[in-house]
């Protein structure tokens, strides 16, 4: 059930320059949120009437607390990045569709292709997938030494291979070559993927076709619930004609054959 | 004293509203999203989204941007078409919702498109009255077109009037110089009453690409920003024409609903807020009691009897 949850911060970490990480507390945490569902926070300062979307990076129902990681790219997250221990914030949710992953069995095997900030939903993934036993490959791609982070986390997981765009840390190169250089040995029961178009649209060209590829799109959204039409995607099936889906209510996880990028 | 109910009650033509907040068009879906937040059963009205006679997909995106205490929209007119309208969407919010009016928004590119339209969803078992959407800023043709123009805005106003059976309420534009000529041409039509206002035109610029942030390139500015320009534009065309209003335009609060009321709306429709909050109509009708007890407004109905003389 959607509600506007008050939340309290517990912490907020830097993880990387401009890259925060938020941990909140309260009761969205036991309010069912699967990985690849978002919340919309609202920013504390009424000018900013829209609310910001980010996917959730971790659920802990046992302590109430989740986790937000986002960077920080303008007015509204600047302000967010000053949030302090005992501040309180709105946040909405859950919200979306996440990621499908009840017909996966144990020891069936699993690529996740994350890039940026796209990486914080594939994380409360990965938990979901390593408690069903799945065994998980991940691929991480950053455009810059300085902004990579949760490569440790992610390598709890299973075997993880870091690409930067400028090539000061891991393989040079994008998310493309770093799938032919390391991924190209093994067959996948499912793949998922979050980050910048780019990487999303270069994912759907690599697996199309495949029965269980999956993308976490980003898309500029108003209200997050379906009634503001901000974030529609044409489909693949009508690119021209009037069908389109919702990223806020449709998604934000799509089969990779769904929705044009 | 009146009974705590009674006392946001209030009369439009066609319109017996419990209270009077309702959702604006664009801004909650055909009710199907907020009908799982909350009872609509609450609401005033609801307004739905706009119809056309074909399906659209509207504009390509960005669609949307932020302004200070606003925002830029250019969805486009985007629905499934009026057949679907007709035969899925208001069916299903009926019998969901039964105690619910609906005001359904009627956009096109042509006056015919318009009248078909008006034809096919203004019946009394389908709807309780129309919105004459002849201000939208964000389609290439038709929409604001005819609602700069007050032969234009009179022509379609008297053809929509004479294709529905419903009652017809006139959508207003702020993009104009005098609002009040095309309100005063509009009422010779005899529509129902007006509705304003529709969105502002504006635009933002990326200082990265250096291009507009909008795939449209303009789009509609709304939200708390507008509240003021919309409160005089209610209060110029209250002053030159009798016509009976549905406020709209930067409305956030219950202070909000009683101040637009005081410049001349007889009901307030709740736009962009929805977007901030889904829960915030509910919210607003709740606190309405409350704000009017510390103003002194024993009714809303004694509110607008008594607004005489607030005029520019």
């Amino acid at each position: 059930m959607i509600k506007d949850y008050t939340v309290t911060v517990e912490q907020q970490v830097e993880l990387a320059p401009t890259i925060f990480e938020l941990t909140l507390n309260g009761a969205i945490a036991t309010a069912g949120i699967t990985a690849g569902q978002f919340v919309n926070v609202k920013i504390p300062d009424d000018q900013y009437i829209l609310r910001r979307p980010f996917g959730v990076a971790e659920v802990n129902e046992t302590k109430a607390q989740i986790k937000l990681i986002y960077r920080v790219v303008g007015e509204g997250t600047e302000i967010m990045a000053k949030v302090q221990p005992d501040d309180q914030l709105k946040v909405l949710g859950p919200l979306g569709h996440g990621f499908p992953i009840d017909f996966l069995q144990p020891k069936d095997r699993v690529l996740i292709v994350g890039g940026g900030t796209g990486l914080p939903p594939l994380y409360e993934l990965g938990r979901r997938l390593q408690q069903k036993q799945v065994q998980m490959e991940m691929a991480l791609g950053f455009p810059t030494r300085e902004r990579v982070f949760y490569e440790h986390e992610f390598a709890a997981f299973g075997e993880t291979y870091v690409s930067t765009d400028d090539g000061t840390y891991g393989i040079q190169g994008t998310i493309i070559d770093l799938l032919n250089q390391k991924f190209k040995a093994h067959e996948y029961q499912a793949i998922y993927a979050c980050g910048p178009r780019g990487l999303e649209i270069a994912v759907s060209n690599y697996f199309a076709g495949h029965p269980n590829a999956y993308i976490s799109a980003e898309a500029r959204m108003a209200c997050g619930i379906g009634i503001c039409n901000a974030c529609v995607l044409h489909t693949k099936a009508d690119p021209n004609g009037p069908s389109e889906k919702k990223v806020c209510v449709d998604g934000p996880v799509f089969h990779i054959d769904e929705v044009l990028l | 004293m009146t009974n705590e109910n009674a006392r946001l009650n209030v009369d439009l033509p066609g319109l017996t509203l419990k209270n009077p907040i309702m959702p604006a068009s664009g801004c909650c879906g055909f009710g199907e999203e907020l009908g799982n937040l909350y009872d609509l059963n609450q609401l005033g009205a609801i307004m739905i989204k706009a119809a056309t006679s074909r399906p659209r997909f509207g504009n390509e995106t960005p669609r949307v941007s932020e302004t200070p205490s606003g925002m830029l929209n250019a969805i486009g007119l985007q629905n499934p078409g009026v057949d679907e309208i007709v035969a899925e969407k208001i069916p299903n919010l009926k019998a969901k919702f039964n105690q619910l009016p609906i005001i359904a928004n009627v956009a096109g590119s042509s006056e015919s498109d318009y009248v078909a339209v008006c034809r096919q969803i203004g019946q009394p078992e389908k709807i309780a009255a129309i919105e004459l959407n002849i201000s939208c800023p964000n389609v290439a043709h038709g929409g604001m077109e005819f609602g700069v123009d007050p032969e234009a805005a009179y022509s379609l106003t008297k053809a929509c009037v004479a294709a529905a059976n419903v009652p017809v309420y006139v959508k207003l534009s702020p993009n104009v110089t005098d609002i009040r000529e095309i309100a005063q041409a509009v009422a010779k039509a005899n529509p129902a009453g007006f509705t304003l206002i529709n969105t502002l035109v504006g635009m933002r610029f990326d200082l990265n690409t250096k291009q507009p942030i909008l795939a449209n390139r303009t789009g509609g500015l709304s939200g708390p920003a507008v509240l003021p320009v919309a409160l005089r534009l209610i209060n110029q065309v209250k002053s030159v024409c009798d016509l009976p209003i549905i406020g709209m335009g930067g409305v956030n609060c219950a202070k909000d609903v009683l101040e637009m009321m005081i410049a001349g709306a007889d009901a307030v429709a709740i736009g962009t807020a929805n977007l901030t909050d889904p829960f915030v109509c509910p919210k607003i009708i709740a606190d309405l009691p409350n704000v009017m007890d510390q103003y002194h407004i024993t009714s809303l109905k004694d509110l607008i009897a008594q607004r005489n003389g607030v005029s520019v």
